[in-house]
């Protein structure tokens, strides 16, 4: 076997003399040649295709993919190689490009519509819930349900903002800054209250809503949205919270009452949860403080701002970003106040069964 | 026999297996010891007479181990449920282990005194709230992270929100507050444009005053002929200090105030050149709009 070996050296020792040329032209060789072993290799090739041709057997030149640039073991030739790729397949691409071009604008008005990339959004599985602006059945069903009290402005949202047992001091500043951002609203600390009694208490003050920030190795990590007569309770997780102090340059906000936007709650269930966020809101924004709160939903995570802005002509506006922003998603929904033993889940969030495909999305 | 002695030197010199050793303290762990202490009065196995308090699901027992039993390792502990009444178990405990050693009797009612303390405790705190710890799956919330720094990414929220502060300025939310319904004025700009043009290609000469009238309803210009203007808007002479107050007027300083213009009256800003001139025939007029 040893010996076999040592014949197969022999023969690609004598094949590589006949590509690299007589010995003395080795010497010869500086680094730009180096790509001429390649091509020398193609005369063997088209050789040995004379003869095939010649035989029954007829392979295209083309068919013969070219060696692959990682079997290259000399580094720089192999990024050289690749690079010289990189550029031809770029060259390509734009070629390609431009043809396409020429040819929409050959056909005018015939030419196919203009592909749409495939986003998440885009492929996002059908939702049955979806709601319809003009669907009676949502109308009607929102004209009575908890919040309905808020949107015919029979009730001014009233707000008790509390935490978790013995807050840390982020938790204490996220409190402070909520509280600022919310008009109309009280930091309370909990001292070791229990939530349904916290609801008893805040019911006979008055309150119409209730947010408790749960705190976790010294971060917020949890709220809790409670509506108050008899309202429902959401629960959300919260992520990437950034105070005041921590955003650049961020001026102060003043008392005024801000604007509402709500972006993409389009299911039943983003709905309601849309209306809950609305609610905490009063129901008349001073405009003159120019100041806007938005809660944006974006494949079920929540993202709040505060911002001021500024329209600096008819199509353009500024934005100054106040007050705090984080993210919320939503863990489950209860119906009624407070209760985790006996309280109804409308929506309760189960990984298993929920989080099975990419594109669904419940809010 | 028993002989304890033997027992004691055995296991306290020896191994036991229910004895654990810190560094100042020996304990013993057997689960019928008094106290939790590894000593040659407290030690259970080195004890032919020996007297426990355990509870089991909130019931308190008096388990007693006698002499007479020690070759009935199945029947060795007596077992005494101890009554709920505080005092009365006490009293059952003195009845039970009476004439035992006192250091027993004593061990017993402490016992029994901590574990009825420790009961207190726990019906106390399962009424209060209790915290439940809800593990986080360390890849679930990996996942989660990136998830959310996607839909940051695709949300483009500040220009969503511009989007929306826009549509709602469009839909007149603002009111008059920021003058700047633009649209509905370039509009009507747009159709000012367009009849003033036609009218300025038909009558180019004639009827200046009808020309000027309708231009200036419609948009602020710089005119050439100041003092012809004058001359033949008197009239218009309030309609152009209304429009001059309404619009946005930092960019024409010059047509501020044209109405009631007398030579040498200043205008409350900007620098406009006066220039007299005599009456000559009306010259060719030559609008030049502004490009806003």
């Amino acid at each position: 076997m040893f010996y076999c070996v040592y014949s197969t050296f022999i023969s690609t020792f004598y094949d590589l003399s006949k590509i690299l040329g007589p010995p003395t032209s080795w010497f010869i060789l500086s680094f730009p040649k180096m790509a001429t072993p390649k091509k020398k290799k193609m005369p063997v090739q088209e050789e040995i295709q004379d003869v095939d041709n010649d035989s029954a057997m007829a392979v295209p030149s083309s068919a013969i993919p070219p060696p692959n640039i990682s079997s290259i073991k000399n580094k720089m030739r192999r990024t050289h190689e690749f690079i010289k790729l990189k550029r031809q397949r770029r060259k390509e691409k734009k070629e390609l490009q431009k043809k396409r071009k020429r040819e929409t604008e050959a056909l005018g008005d015939e030419a196919p519509p203009k592909k749409v990339p495939k986003t998440i959004e885009n492929m996002r599985v059908f939702d049955e819930t979806m709601v319809d602006p003009q669907d009676e059945e949502v109308l009607h069903d929102e004209a009575h349900d908890e919040m309905a009290s808020y949107f015919s402005r029979d009730t001014r949202p009233k707000v008790l903002i509390t935490s978790s047992d013995r807050p840390r001091s982020t938790t204490t500043r996220f409190l402070k800054e909520l509280g600022q951002c919310i008009p109309n609203s009280e930091i309370y600390y909990r001292r070791g209250l229990d939530i349904k009694k916290v609801i008893t208490q805040a019911l006979a003050k008055e309150f119409t809503d209730i947010i408790v920030i749960n705190e976790d190795r010294r971060k917020p990590n949890g709220l809790l949205l409670c509506h108050l007569p008899d309202g429902p309770t959401a629960h959300f997780k919260i992520s990437n919270v950034k105070l005041h102090d921590e955003i650049k340059r961020a001026p102060k906000s003043t008392e005024h009452y801000p604007e509402v936007i709500l972006n993409n709650f389009n299911t039943r269930l983003g709905h309601t949860v849309g209306r809950m966020f609305a609610a905490l809101f009063p129901h008349d924004p001073q405009f003159s403080g120019r100041q806007a709160v938005t809660f944006h939903n974006q494949r079920d995570f929540i993202f709040f701002r505060h911002h001021r802005y500024l329209f600096k002509n008819n199509k353009r506006v500024g934005l100054n970003e106040l007050g705090p922003r984080f993210t919320l998603k939503l863990r489950s929904l209860q119906k009624g106040t407070f209760d985790s033993k006996f309280g109804e889940y409308e929506w309760v969030h189960k990984r298993h069964e929920m989080d099975t495909s990419r594109r669904k999305f419940f809010l | 026999m028993q002989h304890d002695d033997v027992i004691w030197s055995v296991i306290n010199k020896g191994f036991c297996s229910f004895k654990v050793k810190t560094k100042s303290q020996k304990f013993c762990r057997n689960e019928y010891s008094l106290t939790g202490l590894c000593n040659r009065g407290s030690c259970p196995l080195a004890n032919s007479q020996y007297a426990t308090v355990r509870e089991e699901k909130g019931v308190c027992f008096l388990y007693m181990k006698t002499i007479e039993r020690a070759a009935f390792p199945g029947r060795l502990w007596e077992k005494v449920k101890l009554s709920r009444n505080y005092e009365k178990a006490l009293q059952q405990i003195s009845d039970n282990l009476i004439y035992w050693p006192y250091f027993i009797r004593q061990k017993c009612k402490q016992r029994f005194t901590k574990i009825t303390q420790y009961l207190i405790r726990m019906r106390k705190l399962t009424l209060k709230r209790q915290k439940k710890l809800v593990p986080l799956s360390r890849k679930v919330e990996k996942r989660e992270r990136r998830k959310e720094q996607k839909a940051l990414v695709a949300a483009q929220v500040e220009n969503a929100i511009e989007k929306e502060l826009l549509e709602r300025l469009k839909q007149g939310t603002y009111g008059d507050i920021y003058n700047i319904s633009q649209t509905a004025f370039d509009k009507a700009l747009e159709e000012e444009e367009v009849s003033s043009e036609s009218e300025a290609e038909d009558e180019k000469e004639g009827e200046l005053e009808e020309e000027m009238e309708e231009e200036s309803e419609a948009e602020v210009e710089y005119v050439e002929d100041f003092e012809e203007s004058d001359i033949s808007d008197i009239e218009d002479g309030d309609k152009f200090a209304e429009e001059s107050t309404d619009e946005e007027d930092k960019d024409e300083d010059g047509e501020k105030g044209k109405g009631k213009w007398k030579p040498g009256m200043r205008r409350k800003r900007g620098k406009v050149e006066i220039e007299y001139e005599e009456e000559r025939e009306p010259a060719k007029r030559q609008t030049v709009r502004l490009q806003q």
